[in-house]
């Protein structure tokens, strides 16, 4: 449950934006996560209600959005998405089946957030 | 009010791990994060490593456990440093528990250390401990699926050897696939399968360990 590390960062990175900018009052915070990160949006949820239960961050919305998969052909060098499920990722151009670079979908990072 | 962040959530672990390479690269050590599930083989194939190559090179071990010091005593009879940390629950290491352990080890002439994860195939993966490269082990008797269900621990490892293969006849496995999902995932990855128990096919894991260290030194 490596969810509740990454909620303990989350929050101390959120304190630090919101002393920054002046504000007190969280209302939303946007997290985005790659494809093959190996992130659980559930546990994410859980792990930050935990997090911020009887603090001043309690009550905010965590939105967590995943990035999707991009990789760019060994090959041909062309960049596209993987399709379905199965991670064999053919290039839709040229068939080269193995040794794509992974463009996105690994990232965990803290996009946005609102408050007051 | 709207603020743009765009932060790396994991960045504090990202800067002492940095700290931690920085470290590392002046002492021209060569840094293996170690991680696989529980029960893959992930202690005997270092302990068959610290002994078979103990005359060549002066290794040290970083064990991480959620309990126990079992594994640092294992490891710690072939001869080699080792130290332990008991994470007491957590799913993985991190960078500043490696920071205090590296801290008790006496680091100096050490050409490799490993740090060896808690047995996990999802958690240590997003959290790195200073390491030049993770390793990853995967037995056969877990399946060849591993790499399509556990994406990550694959796409960000350099190498993955895949152990216990004197069960190869007992189990469904194939090396073939499992290794073309590895290599779809990640272009670099070096594949070894290997028995730490028999030791078959394991000089190819020596090798590659041997070539890394000159590299470090030359760095």
């Amino acid at each position: 449950m490596h969810e509740m590390s990454i909620a303990h960062s989350l929050v101390e990175i959120i304190k630090q934006e919101m002393a920054k900018h002046g504000v007190t009052r969280l209302i939303r915070v946007k997290v985005k996560y790659g494809r093959i990160s190996a992130i659980v949006p559930e546990a994410l949820q859980t792990a930050f209600e935990a997090m911020t239960m009887d603090t001043d961050l309690q009550g905010a919305i965590l939105e967590i959005e995943e990035v999707p998969l991009q990789a760019r052909c060994r090959e041909c060098r062309k960049e596209f998405a993987p399709e379905g499920d199965l991670l064999i990722m053919t290039c839709p151009h040229c068939r080269a089946e193995f040794g794509h670079e992974i463009i996105s979908g690994k990232d965990l990072y803290i996009d946005e957030l609102e408050a007051e | 009010m709207q603020i743009k962040v765009v932060r790396k959530i994991l960045e504090a672990n990202d800067r002492i791990s940095d700290q931690l390479r920085k470290m590392f690269q002046e002492k021209q050590i060569l840094v293996l994060n170690l991680m696989s599930s529980p029960g893959a083989g992930k202690t005997t194939l270092l302990e068959a490593t610290l002994t078979d190559l103990k005359e060549e090179f002066n290794m040290a071990v970083i064990e991480g456990d959620l309990q126990t010091s079992n594994d640092a005593e294992r490891v710690a009879a072939t001869g080699a440093q080792a130290i332990q940390i008991n994470t007491e629950g957590g799913c993985h290491l991190d960078g500043s528990m490696v920071l205090d352990a590296a801290s008790e080890l006496n680091l100096d002439n050490v050409d490799i250390l490993f740090v060896e994860n808690v047995g996990n195939l999802v958690c240590p993966a997003e959290f790195s401990v200073g390491e030049d490269y993770k390793v990853t082990i995967l037995s056969v008797v877990e399946g060849d699926d591993k790499p399509e269900k556990y994406p990550l621990i694959f796409a960000e490892s350099r190498v993955m050897l895949l152990n216990k293969t004197d069960l190869l006849p007992y189990v469904d496995f194939s090396l073939e696939k499992a290794s073309n999902f590895a290599r779809s995932l990640n272009k670099d990855i070096n594949i070894y399968p290997v028995s730490a128990k028999t030791r078959e096919g394991i000089d190819a894991w020596y090798e590659w360990l041997r070539t890394e260290v000159k590299n470090k030194k030359q760095a």
